[in-house]
C-alpha cells in the first residue's frame, strides 16, 4: 500500500485542499440538526413564525453550501485519482518493459497483464473512493462530536462511548474476513483452473469419455468455493447488524439521559431530538464505511501486486567492461548458463568474423534459442563472457546493444497495427526502406496485392495473415533496418523449400557486410552457411562447416539421416 | 443513476445492457429459486418482521421525548423509561432477525449458485467439440465466474434489499401520515425532485459509463498485445515508441473514468441535499405547527427519522435497478449456455463396441464444417486391422478434419462409417471413443499429479500398470528423479516439464489405454528429429498391432505407410501408397520433392 501511495505525494496540496472543502461541506451538513435544536428549543418560545422562516432559509443556504462544496472536493478527488493512476500506470508499464527475461519468467506473462489491468482499476477506484466516501464517514464522526458538544456535553460522551465498540467490530471482522477472501479467490481460480483445463482438453476428455470424472473434479472444487463463500459470508454479514445495534443502543441511551438531563434542567428536548438526528447521520456514514471496507481489502491485494513489480530491482546493469583486441565480430568465450540449479548452457565458446554467418542447430531443448537471447542480454551470463567486436555485452548500453540487431523469433508477434508499422516497429524507417526489405524477405508478393498495400492493418496477432505470410513479415522486420547482425530463429519453418531457398539467396546477395545467425530444425536451412553450431543439452558437440561436420559429428550425421536418409520403417 | 459510481468494480467489458427477453430469463431463475421456495418464504417473512420493528423505533421515541417536557422536575421518567425499554427490546430484536435473514439469504444465493454451476458445467461437458471450436475459452471461462458472480451478489442482496425498500418507503409514509398529514406535504416537493435527478442523472451518466468500459477494453488490448510482445519490442529498442503510444491510451482511459466520476460523483452530495431540503422543509413546518399546538416535539422528531428512512430506499431505487438489469444480463448468458444443444444421443438401440479387432472403412463420406459448406466429398477408405494410414498435407489443409470424423467429435453429412462392420452411429460414442488411443499435437495434462495425467484414460489402474506404461514410454527413469516421483504435481499448463517430456507422458497415457486403434495427430511435432528418434522406439511399441492414423507434417517419417491420404484445402485429393504417389506424379510428389530444394 505504502508504495502506491507513494504516487499521491505530489498531490498532497491538491487532496489538503480537497480535505479542507470536503470539511467545509459535510460541517454544513452537520450544521442542520444544530439549527433544528435551536428552533424547536429556542426561537419557538419566541412565537414568531418570520424568525422560523428566516432560520429555515438559514438551514436551506447551508443545505446548498453542502452540495456545492461536497461536489467541488469530490471532483477534486476524482483529479487525483486520474492523475495519480496515469502516473502509477505509465510507471508500471515502463518497468514491465524493462523487465529482463528471468524476471519476466518470474512473473509470467499473464500475472503482469492483470497486474497493468484490473490490478490499477482497483487502485485507481480506491483511490477516488477513499477521497470522496472514506474520508466522509471519519469527518461525520469527529464532526459530529465537536458539533454536538456545543449543543450538550454530556450527551456526546454517549456518542463518544459507542466508538470504540463500532471499532471494535470493524477490526475483528476485517482480520478475520480478509483472510478468508483471500482463500476465496485462490480457491476460484483453483475452479477456474478446472474449467480451463476442460475447454483446452475437450478433445482428449472425450476421446476418453471422461465427463463423469471431471464432473466429480468440478464438483468438489464448486463445493469448496460455495463453503468458503458461505463462510466468508456469515462473517461479514455480523457488520451491519452489528453497527445497527450499537448506535440505535445509543440512540436509547441518549433519550434516557436525556430525560435526566432537561429533568435537572441542564438541557431541553429540541436538543434531544437533534441527537437523534446525528444519530441518523451517523448511522449512513457507518454504512457507507462497510461498503468500502471490501473495496480497500481489493485495493490493497492489488497494490502488494503492483508494488512487487514496482520494487524489482533492474538487473541487467550496465557492468563497466575492459575492451579487449579480437579479430571476431561476435565471440562467446567459455559461456555458461541456467534458468534454474540445473546448468542449462555450459562451456560453449566459439567466433564469428563480420559478415559471416553462423547456424545453429540442435534438439528441442538444447539451448539455441537461449544463446540468442543471451547474445541480445536478455539473461545475463552466469561465467564466461559475450563479446561484440571485443567488447563485453554487459558493458554496453542496452538499447545501443539492440539497436544492432534485426531479429525474428520463434513464434514472434505481430501487432494490430498497419503492416508498414509492424516493420518499421518506431525505428523511422521510409517505405521504401520497408518495401526493398519485404522484397528480400518474400513478402513484397502478397502484400502488394493487398489493396492497401503497406498500410493494410493486421489483426491481433496477425490473425488475418497464413503462417508462411507471418514469418515473412517478420524476417522483413528484421531485414529493414540493415542491421549489424542478423538473427532468424526458426522464423521459415512455415515457407516452403522453394521460398526459403530464395529468402536465404537474398539474404547472401544484399546483406553482405551484416553478420548473421540462424536457427533452425532443417539442415537444408543452415548447410550453406559459414559455419554450424551443433548443440546438445547445453554442449557444443560440433561447429564447423557442413561437409567437415558430416565426417566428424555424430549429432550432425543422426540429423542429416533423420531428414535426408530413407529411414526403414514409420516415423 | 446508470451504474454505481462509486461501489462496485469497473465493468471490463461492455455487457451490462439489458437483457433481450426477460420472461426467459425469468423462467430460467425461477427454476431455481422455485427449488428453494421455503428460504425464500422465510426469508420474506424474516424481511417483513425486522423491518417493521425498525420502523416501530422513531415511533417509540418520539412518545418518550413528549414525557421528557421542557423545564425542571417535569419529566415524566415512568413513560420515558417505558417506551426506552420498548425501543431496545425492538431494536434487539430487529438487529438479531436481520442478522439471521443475511444468513439465510446468503445460504439460499450460496445454494443456487452451487446448482447453476453445477448444472453449467454438467453441461458444458456434454457439449460437442464444435462449441469448442466456435466458442472462445476466456467467454466461457467468465459465464463460470464473472457471469454467475453478478447473480450471486444480486440474489443475496439485491432481493432483500428490494423487499426492504418496499416495506420501509410505504411504512415511513404510513407513519408519517399518521403522525401529520400536514407535514406530509412537504414530499410533494422532494419526492419530484429525487425522481427528476435520477432520471436526468441516468441520461447523461449512462454513455459516460459505456465509454468507460469500452476505453477500459482498449486499454487492456493493448497491455495485452505490448506485454505479450515485449521481448520483441526489446528486441528493437521501440520501447519509447511504445511507451508514447500507451501514454496516449492510458490517458484516454483515466480521462473517460474521469469524465463518468465528473457526474457520477455529484449523486452523493445531491442525495444528502436532498434530505437535507426535506429536514429544512420539515423543521420549519414542524415548528410552525407547533408553535400553532397542532404538533408535539415528539411527532417533530419521529417526522424527522421517518423521512430519512423514507428517502434512502427511494434514492437507492435506481443502483438497484441497474445491479439487476446487469445480474439479469448475466442470467441470460448463462442459460444460454444452458441451453446449447449437447451432442445427440447414442441411438437406443446402440451396442458396445467390443472386442475391436480395428478394421476401418468410409465409404461415400461428405462432410463439412459450415452448413452448404461442403468441404469432404465422396471419400472412401478402407483400414485392415494393423495397418497404417498416413494423413499428409500443408498447413491448414484439414488433416484433422478426418480425425474429427472417426472419432465422431463431428457427424458426418452423407455416407458411413464402420468399424469392424458396424456404423459409428450405430454405436455408443463411449465405446467408440475408448476403442482408439490418441496421442495429439497439444499435449493435454491437467493439474494433477503424474500418476493421474498418464492413468487419466483407465480406470482404477494400478502404479505397477502406470509405471510399466511409463516405462514403455521411456519416461520412467526422468519421473524417478523428480522430487516427489510420480506423486510430483505438474502445475498449470505443465510449465515445469519440457514439451518433449510432456509429449511422453501423453504416449504413456496412450500406452495404458490398451486400444486396437490409435490416432497420431502432429504427435511428435513439438519434438524435433533427433528427440523423435529417441522416442520412435516408445512409438513403435505404441503402434504395433494397432490400425494405425497419422498425421505427420515431414513427409520422410511416413513413407512405409501402408496407404496415404493426401489433403489439400478440406478435401482429399490423393490416396495410395507411397511409390504410387510418386509415380502419379501429382500434389504428393511435388509436396515431397519440395523438402530437396
Amino acid at each position: 500500500m505504502k508504495r502506491v501511495f507513494a504516487y499521491l505525494k505530489p498531490y498532497y496540496p491538491r487532496m489538503a485542499l480537497g480535505l479542507f472543502i470536503k470539511i467545509l461541506g459535510t460541517f454544513m451538513d452537520l450544521g442542520l440538526p444544530w439549527v433544528l435544536a435551536y428552533i424547536l428549543d429556542d426561537v419557538i418560545p419566541k412565537k414568531s413564525v418570520s424568525l422560523i422562516l428566516w432560520w429555515g432559509a438559514g438551514m436551506l443556504l447551508l443545505s446548498v453550501g453542502a452540495r456545492t462544496l461536497n461536489i467541488v472536493a469530490n471532483r477534486m478527488a476524482s483529479k487525483v485519482a486520474r492523475d495519480a493512476t496515469e502516473t502509477l500506470r505509465h510507471d508500471l508499464f515502463q518497468k514491465i518493459l524493462s523487465l529482463s527475461g528471468r524476471q519476466l519468467n518470474y512473473f509470467t506473462i499473464p500475472s503482469l497483464e492483470s497486474r497493468m489491468t484490473s490490478d490499477t482499476y482497483n487502485i485507481h477506484h480506491m483511490i477516488g473512493m477513499m477521497q470522496r466516501i472514506g474520508v466522509r464517514a471519519p469527518i461525520i464522526l469527529i464532526g459530529g462530536i465537536i458539533i454536538t458538544s456545543t449543543l450538550e456535553p454530556v450527551l456526546t460522551l454517549i456518542l463518544i462511548g459507542v466508538f470504540p465498540f463500532m471499532a471494535l467490530i470493524v477490526y475483528l471482522v476485517s482480520k478475520k474476513g480478509i483472510p478468508l477472501y483471500t482463500n476465496l479467490q485462490e480457491t476460484v481460480d483453483k475452479m477456474v483452473r478446472v474449467v480451463r483445463e476442460n475447454i483446452t482438453g475437450v478433445r482428449v476428455i472425450k476421446a476418453l469419455s471422461k465427463n463423469e470424472y471431471e464432473k466429480g473434479r468440478f464438483s468438489s472444487v464448486n463445493k469448496e468455493v460455495v463453503d468458503k463463500e458461505l463462510k466468508a459470508g456469515t462473517l461479514m454479514a455480523v457488520t451491519n447488524p452489528a453497527m445497527n445495534f450499537l448506535l440505535n443502543m445509543g440512540l436509547t441511551l441518549v433519550v434516557i439521559v436525556g430525560a435526566f438531563r432537561v429533568n435537572s434542567g441542564s438541557s431541553e428536548p429540541g436538543k434531544i431530538v437533534a441527537f437523534l438526528s446525528y444519530f441518523m447521520i451517523m448511522l449512513h456514514a457507518v454504512m457507507a464505511i462497510t461498503r468500502i471496507f471490501i473495496g480497500v481489502s481489493k485495493a490493497s491485494a492489488s497494490a502488494k501486486r503492483i508494488a512487487e513489480v514496482l520494487d524489482t530491482e533492474e538487473d541487467l546493469k550496465e557492468i563497466p567492461f575492459e575492451p579487449k583486441n579480437s579479430d571476431y565480430h561476435i565471440e562467446f568465450d567459455n559461456v555458461c548458463f541456467s534458468y534454474t540449479h540445473e546448468p542449462f548452457i555450459t562451456d560453449i565458446s566459439f567466433g564469428i568474423k563480420k559478415g559471416e554467418s553462423l547456424g545453429i542447430i540442435g534438439s528441442t531443448g538444447s539451448g539455441k534459442t537461449t544463446l540468442v537471447h543471451l547474445l541480445m542480454r536478455f539473461y545475463d551470463v552466469d561465467k564466461g563472457s559475450i563479446r561484440i567486436n571485443g567488447v563485453d555485452i554487459r558493458s554496453i548500453d542496452k538499447q545501443k546493444l539492440r539497436g544492432m540487431f534485426g531479429v525474428a523469433f520463434q513464434n514472434d508477434v505481430l501487432f494490430a497495427e498497419s503492416i508498414y508499422e509492424n516493420i518499421n516497429l518506431g525505428r523511422g524507417l521510409t517505405k521504401e526502406d520497408v518495401l526493398i526489405a519485404t522484397e528480400d524477405a518474400q513478402a513484397a508478393s502478397f502484400i502488394l496485392n493487398k489493396d492497401d498495400k503497406l498500410n493494410h492493418k493486421l489483426t491481433i496477432k496477425g490473425s488475418n495473415l497464413s503462417g508462411g505470410q507471418k514469418q515473412r513479415l517478420l524476417i522483413a522486420r528484421a531485414l529493414a533496418g540493415k542491421p549489424e547482425i542478423l538473427i532468424l530463429d526458426d522464423s521459415s519453418s512455415a515457407l516452403d523449400y522453394k521460398t526459403d531457398a530464395q529468402l536465404r539467396k537474398s539474404i547472401r546477395n544484399n546483406y553482405k557486410g551484416t553478420t548473421s545467425i540462424i536457427i533452425a530444425q532443417r539442415i537444408s536451412s543452415v548447410m550453406k552457411l559459414d559455419k554450424i553450431l551443433v548443440l546438445e543439452e547445453g554442449h557444443m558437440v560440433g561447429y564447423g562447416t557442413h561437409e567437415e561436420l558430416l565426417k566428424t559429428c555424430s549429432v550432425y550425421q543422426e540429423i542429416y539421416q533423420s531428414q535426408f536418409g530413407q529411414l526403414e520403417g514409420v516415423l | 443513476m446508470a451504474t454505481n459510481p462509486q461501489g462496485g468494480g469497473p465493468k471490463i467489458s461492455d455487457k451490462t445492457d439489458k437483457p433481450k427477453d426477460t420472461g426467459y430469463v425469468l423462467k430460467g431463475l425461477w427454476k431455481y429459486v422455485s427449488h428453494y421456495k421455503v428460504h425464500l418464504i422465510a426469508a420474506i417473512i424474516l424481511t417483513l418482521c425486522s423491518n417493521l420493528l425498525a420502523l416501530v423505533g422513531p415511533m417509540l421515541s418520539g412518545y418518550a421525548i413528549d414525557a421528557i417536557q421542557p423545564g425542571k422536575g417535569l419529566v415524566v421518567f415512568q413513560t420515558v423509561l417505558y417506551y426506552a425499554g420498548w425501543m431496545i427490546a425492538f431494536y434487539i430484536v430487529s438487529s438479531v432477525l436481520s442478522y439471521i435473514l443475511s444468513v439465510l439469504m446468503i445460504r439460499f444465493s450460496q445454494k443456487i449458485i452451487h446448482k447453476m454451476r453445477e448444472d453449467l458445467f454438467s453441461k458444458l461437458v456434454e457439449l460437442p467439440v464444435s462449441f469448442f471450436d466456435r466458442n472462445q475459452a476466456g467467454d466461457i471461462i467468465s459465464k463460470f465466474s464473472y457471469d454467475i458472480d453478478t447473480i450471486n451478489t444480486s440474489l443475496s442482496s439485491d432481493f432483500i434489499q428490494v423487499c426492504t425498500s418496499f416495506i420501509t418507503v410505504f411504512g415511513s409514509l404510513i407513519m408519517m401520515i399518521i403522525i401529520s398529514p400536514i407535514l406530509v406535504l412537504v414530499m410533494l416537493v422532494t419526492i419530484p425532485l429525487s425522481l427528476f435527478y435520477t432520471r436526468y442523472m441516468a441520461k447523461k451518466v449512462r454513455p459516460l459509463f459505456r465509454t468507460r468500459s469500452k476505453k477500459l477494453g482498449e486499454l487492456n488490448g493493448f497491455v495485452e498485445e505490448m506485454v505479450s510482445g515485449q521481448m520483441t519490442i526489446k528486441a528493437y529498442a521501440a520501447e519509447n515508441s511504445v511507451m508514447e503510444k500507451f501514454g496516449r491510451i492510458n490517458k484516454e482511459t483515466v480521462d473517460a473514468y474521469f469524465e463518468a466520476e465528473y457526474y457520477g460523483s455529484m449523486t452523493g452530495p445531491t442525495v444528502n441535499f436532498i434530505n437535507n431540503l426535506s429536514l429544512s422543509l420539515i423543521t420549519v413546518l414542524g415548528a410552525v405547527l407547533y408553535l400553532f399546538g397542532k404538533m408535539t416535539l415528539g411527532n417533530i422528531s419521529s417526522f424527522v427519522q421517518y423521512s430519512r428512512k423514507f428517502s434512502g430506499p427511494i434514492n437507492e431505487m435506481a443502483n438497484i435497478i441497474s445491479e439487476l438489469q446487469s445480474a439479469m444480463a448475466a442470467a441470460e448468458r448463462v442459460f444460454k449456455l444452458m441451453d446449447e444443444i449437447p451432442e445427440l444421443p447414442d441411438k437406443e438401440n446402440a451396442n458396445e463396441l467390443s472386442e475391436v479387432k480395428g478394421e476401418v472403412k468410409m465409404e461415400g463420406v461428405s462432410f463439412g464444417y459450415i452448413p452448404d459448406k461442403e468441404i469432404i466429398k465422396n471419400l472412401f477408405l478402407y483400414a485392415r486391422p494393423g495397418c497404417l494410414t498416413a494423413i499428409v498435407g500443408p498447413t491448414g489443409a484439414g488433416k484433422t478434419t478426418i480425425i474429427n470424423l472417426l472419432m465422431r467429435f463431428y457427424d458426418i453429412w452423407g455416407g458411413a462409417i464402420w468399424v469392424d462392420g458396424n456404423e459409428i452411429r450405430d454405436v455408443t460414442r463411449k465405446s467408440l471413443r475408448r476403442s482408439y488411443a490418441m496421442v495429439l499435437q497439444d499435449t493435454w495434462l491437467f493439474s494433477g499429479t503424474i500418476f493421474d495425467n498418464i492413468a487419466y484414460g483407465k480406470e482404477n489402474a494400478t502404479m505397477d500398470e502406470v509405471v510399466a506404461a511409463a516405462k514403455a514410454a521411456g519416461i520412467h527413469s526422468y519421473i524417478k528423479r523428480l522430487p516427489q516421483g510420480y506423486y510430483t504435481v505438474i502445475n498449470e499448463d505443465g510449465m515445469n516439464i519440457s514439451k518433449g517430456q510432456k509429449q511422453l507422458l501423453t504416449i504413456a497415457r496412450a500406452m495404458l489405454m490398451d486400444a486396437k486403434m490409435l490416432i497420431l495427430d502432429e504427435a511428435t511435432s513439438n519434438v524435433d528429429t533427433r528427440t523423435e528418434i529417441k522416442i520412435q522406439k516408445a512409438m513403435r511399441k505404441l503402434m504395433e498391432n494397432k490400425t494405425c492414423f497419422v498425421i505427420a507434417h515431414r513427409l520422410s517419417t511416413i513413407q512405409g505407410a501402408d496407404n496415404i491420404l493426401v489433403v489439400d484445402q478440406g478435401d482429399v485429393v490423393e490416396q495410395g501408397t507411397h511409390k504410387e504417389l510418386m509415380e502419379k506424379k501429382g500434389f504428393y510428389y511435388k509436396l515431397y520433392n519440395s523438402q530437396f530444394e
